[in-house]
């Protein structure tokens, strides 16, 4: 178990950085301090590149005054440092008109450390070496046709602190590990890629989970797989979409139009729907910050609020919003625990933490079954959305059409295009089976770490963007 | 606070005689601001230092970095690189820059009135955008975000092996996303305007920009499925070549997984296209003197009317490939090594305009903008599928909206489909420049 680390600021200079914030007026006032180390190992062409490592503390503090939010960070952590910037982020406050506010801080959500077994910092930079060498060794062993390996491994450790003008300290530890391998595959008809990672909110014990070995076999096998691939076809096609594929699908077509803050400016497609039914009646989807160690797991927001399981759409009908503290101030309501940022340096906004669709009642193997022509996904790659139009895209990265209700040729990689609204309506099956993955979730130029989950499912129809005839 | 300069030099001045040493040094002031109906929705603004430490020893590499320039930290990363380098593997081609001999060019890329610019005019022309965008249209239901946000930056470099480089730069831009509605119909579009001070920014241009790509799109549908020839806004040409310069890395290529592996002297495009990489174009936002190792940036000319001419190299990737280094490192941030990258990627204008091509075209599809580029490109095997919305072509001018569509067809294919690049070359954010461009036979995919 980790050490129960010292506070990284005392509180009782919080609660002076807290009122020096609020000096000119204000209506609350937030310190966000973080300290986070991480090691990182590039393995490429048969080498260790390179091992590097990084250390780095500092708080943002912000102070919000009517509409308007002011900023500031520093690496210093310092009493004048801290309060140089919060006189920064205060600035903006000053027409707000004035007066000294104190502020008493309870700590309310203290998490203890995650619960880690093994702090990858406690581990020899040789072993985190080796994992990568083992890696390259056995991606190469699945075949003459790898002509390339590249491994990466990184582990990071981040505690942060929260106070605000609300009485709020809370804290974290979160330590997070992953490891990634890309293999490329040379054929006649050219290269193929494969990828494949393994990522956690855990320490080193994440290989007990899944071996470095079931990683590389994977990201091998799938680049190889797509050696003898013919293009994808272009147009509607029923989709069938493995479990625990990517689950991109739901983070894409609806999460980010579920986040307050585009619901607030009117830029998501499900503005004002609370309550109606906007997918398919076998559709119950859920963001939950507690589930476990996924990637996207935390004890307490980047906002001090505690993570939380909320049921977003509730067999197909809109329960709720993902929210953080400034959309739920507006709203008149509480943090729904999905305040996130990348690091101080950055304000927080509405993100979501592990974002899945609960599953059905289907057998997977009936599925496919019951498809007399589509394309089978097993593998995703990124996507992207956009939320006021609903309009997104995911890339499938291992794909097979879908021949007489059985799998049978690989296909090229390719972006499928669907409208979120729609998607969801079309959903007519879903397994009884679960899958997670890792993804990094990118918005306004700030990256979090989100899981995405997914039982197998079928779509009756999305727009294919291959070349092929349909 | 001292100079970057000074400190990076002291950092490279401690490497022992059995290794080498580089120390990037870098200082950043970061302003943006939002606006949002009529009020400052944030203001953040602050300074930022790092320092990334690289040695090598032994012919093995270990990089190590801090988020402090302060003394301790530096020396902290130092030793921690020292030792991360004990566990990578020899390699022979290991080693820092030195120097070439080759001067920089002298680029006025720091302005003092950017940085002594009071954040009142920053937020005033936030809120300028913010207006003209609602006032440009009666179909604009609302201005999602307007915002204005610069980054003065400084920056040094120092090794051992007698690099030493510093330079200055400042950039700004201002950015309005906007909604167009009719019925329950929506769209969006952006603009955006970028530069070195607040005299180069174009408000009413991108104002312009947002109100009409989000405003022309309305009533649009989704297309069915047929090839054809496509013409590519400037945007999204300005995306592609940022895709294009990834496998002319000369590291890739040394790896096996370029498409243009092998390929020097063969014709991989076809006459039309000329692809220049010069970091030494001041109206580059890229622009720069000095690579991210420290030596002199200069003119690149990577494709010369279809012709493969070379690759870009970093100092390793040239050393591997026994050729020249041709300034070409990049890094992200102290945080990171450098690795190869084109600061300035540009094809050589032709002679139409966007309208002349548009009408040799005759019918097709224009591209507004593109989506899932991560997902849908690879480069590797060079297969391109991405999302797009945009007009069809009818007749030599843009006609009928469509959206939710794809087009697809390979990077190699569509080198050698150009049948136009425009005249219309203008600089973007980010490392490439805009232009219009139209490739013959793509896929496109909807109903």
């Amino acid at each position: 178990m980790a050490q129960p680390p010292a506070p990284l600021v005392d509180s009782g200079l919080l609660e002076r950085v807290l009122a020096g914030s609020l000096r000119w007026g204000g209506d609350f006032a937030e310190v966000f301090v973080e300290d986070r180390s991480s090691t990182a190992v590039s393995f490429d062409d048969r080498k260790v590149e390179e091992l590097s490592s990084g250390h780095d503390r500092g708080a943002g503090i912000r102070v919000v005054s009517g509409e308007t939010t002011g900023f500031a960070h520093t690496s210093d952590l310092s009493e004048r440092g801290l309060l140089a910037a919060a006189k920064a982020a205060g600035a903006v406050a000053r027409r707000g008109g004035g007066g000294i506010r104190r502020v008493a801080l309870s700590p309310s959500h203290s998490a203890p450390p995650g619960d880690i077994d093994v702090v990858p910092s406690e581990i020899g930079k040789a072993r985190k070496v080796e994992l990568l060498v083992r890696a390259d060794d056995v991606a190469r062993s699945k075949g003459g046709a790898i002509v390339q390996v590249s491994a990466g491994y990184s582990d990071s450790r981040r505690r942060i602190q929260v106070a605000s003008s609300d009485g709020l300290l809370a804290g974290d530890d979160r330590v997070r590990t992953r490891l990634s391998v890309v293999c490329v595959a040379a054929g006649d008809a050219g290269m193929q890629t494969g990828y494949e990672s393994v990522a956690f909110t855990l320490g080193f014990e994440l290989f007990e989970r899944r071996s470095v070995e079931e990683v590389a076999e994977e990201a091998a096998r799938r680049a190889m797989s797509k050696l003898s691939a013919k293009p994808a076809p272009s147009g509607v096609l029923p989709v069938v979409i493995k479990s625990g594929s990517g689950g991109i699908l739901f983070h894409e077509a609806c999460g980010h139009g579920l986040e307050a803050d585009h619901v607030l400016k009117d830029s998501s497609v499900y503005t004002g729907r609370l309550g109606q039914i906007v997918a398919s009646p076998l559709v119950t989807l859920v963001d939950d910050g507690t589930a476990g160690p996924e990637w996207g797991s935390m004890a307490v927001d980047d906002e001090g609020r505690p993570a939380r399981r909320n049921v977003l759409i509730d067999n197909g009908v809109l329960t709720d919003y993902m929210w953080d503290e400034l959309r739920a101030r507006k709203a008149g309501r509480q943090s729904s625990g999905n305040g996130r940022r990348e690091s101080y340096q950055h304000l927080p906004m509405v993100r979501m933490t592990n974002t899945f669709l609960l599953p059905g009642s289907d057998d997977p193997e009936d599925i496919v079954a019951g498809t007399p022509h589509g394309v089978y996904v097993a593998h995703l790659g990124g996507g992207q959305v956009n939320t006021a139009t609903g309009d997104f895209v995911f890339g499938m990265t291992e794909a097979y059409l879908i021949e007489n209700g059985r799998i049978s040729e690989p296909l090229r990689d390719a972006n499928l295009i669907g409208n979120g609204p729609d998607v969801l309506s079309r959903i007519d099956a879903i397994g009884s089976d679960f899958g997670m993955s890792p993804g990094t979730c990118g918005k306004d130029g700030q990256s979090v770490p989100v899981g995405c989950g997914q039982p197998t499912l079928r779509v009756t129809g999305v727009t294919i963007g291959g070349t092929a005839g349909a | 606070m001292p100079e970057v300069l000074e400190l990076a030099t002291a950092l490279a001045g401690r490497a022992g005689a059995d290794e080498q040493v580089e120390a990037y040094v870098a200082r950043v002031r970061r302003t943006s601001i939002r606006v949002f109906q009529g009020d400052v929705e944030s203001l953040s603004s602050a300074d930022s230092a790092g320092i990334g430490v690289r040695v090598v020893r032994g012919a093995r590499v270990g990089f190590a970095w801090a988020g402090s320039i302060a003394e301790p930290a530096a020396l902290q990363a130092l030793e921690d690189a020292r030792d991360n380098a004990s566990y990578a593997t020899e390699d022979p081609a290991a080693g820092l820059a030195e120097p070439d001999g080759i001067g920089p060019a002298a680029l006025a890329l720091w302005r003092e009135e950017l940085a002594a610019c009071p954040s009142g005019s920053k937020i005033a022309l936030a809120l300028d955008l913010e207006r003209r965008v609602r006032a440009g249209d009666a179909r604009i239901r609302q201005v999602v975000s307007s915002d204005y946000s610069d980054t003065l930056g400084e920056s040094a470099i120092a090794t051992s092996t007698g690099v030493s480089a510093s330079s200055r730069r400042g950039t700004c831009l201002l950015h309005a996303s906007a909604l167009a509605g009719e019925g329950a119909e929506t769209r969006t579009g952006s603009g955006y305007s970028v530069g070195r001070s607040l005299e180069d920014l174009d408000a009413e241009r991108a104002a312009r920009h947002a109100v009409e790509r989000a405003t022309r799109l309305l009533g649009a549908r989704k297309p069915t499925s047929r090839r054809l020839p496509v013409v590519f806004d400037p945007r999204v040409t300005a995306t592609l070549l940022g895709i294009i310069a990834g496998p002319l890395s000369g590291d890739e290529v040394a790896k096996g997984r370029s498409l243009f592996a092998g390929r020097v002297g063969e014709q991989v495009a076809c006459g039309e296209i000329t692809l220049v990489d010069d970091p030494t174009e001041i109206a580059a936002l890229g622009a720069a003197s000095f690579d991210a190792e420290g030596i002199a940036c200069r003119h690149n000319r990577l494709i010369d009317h279809g012709r493969l001419l070379g690759y870009l190299y970093d100092n390793h990737a040239a050393r591997v490939a026994g050729a020249r280094s041709t300034a070409s490192a990049v890094r992200g941030s102290y945080r990171t090594t450098p690795r190869v990258g084109a600061r300035a990627v540009a094809l050589e204008p032709g002679a139409l305009g966007p309208e002349a091509i548009l009408a040799e075209v005759g019918c097709g599809l224009f591209v507004q903008s593109v989506s899932g580029v991560h997902s849908g490109v690879n480069a590797v095997s060079g297969d391109f599928s991405v999302g797009a919305e945009g007009l069809l072509i009818r007749d030599g001018a843009l006609a009928e909206p469509v959206r939710e569509l794809t087009i697809a067809s390979t990077l190699q294919r569509m080198l050698q489909h150009v049948v136009a690049v425009g005249s219309d070359l203008e600089w973007l954010p980010g490392s490439a420049a805009g232009v219009t461009l139209a490739i013959d036979d793509m896929a496109m995919s909807g109903i």
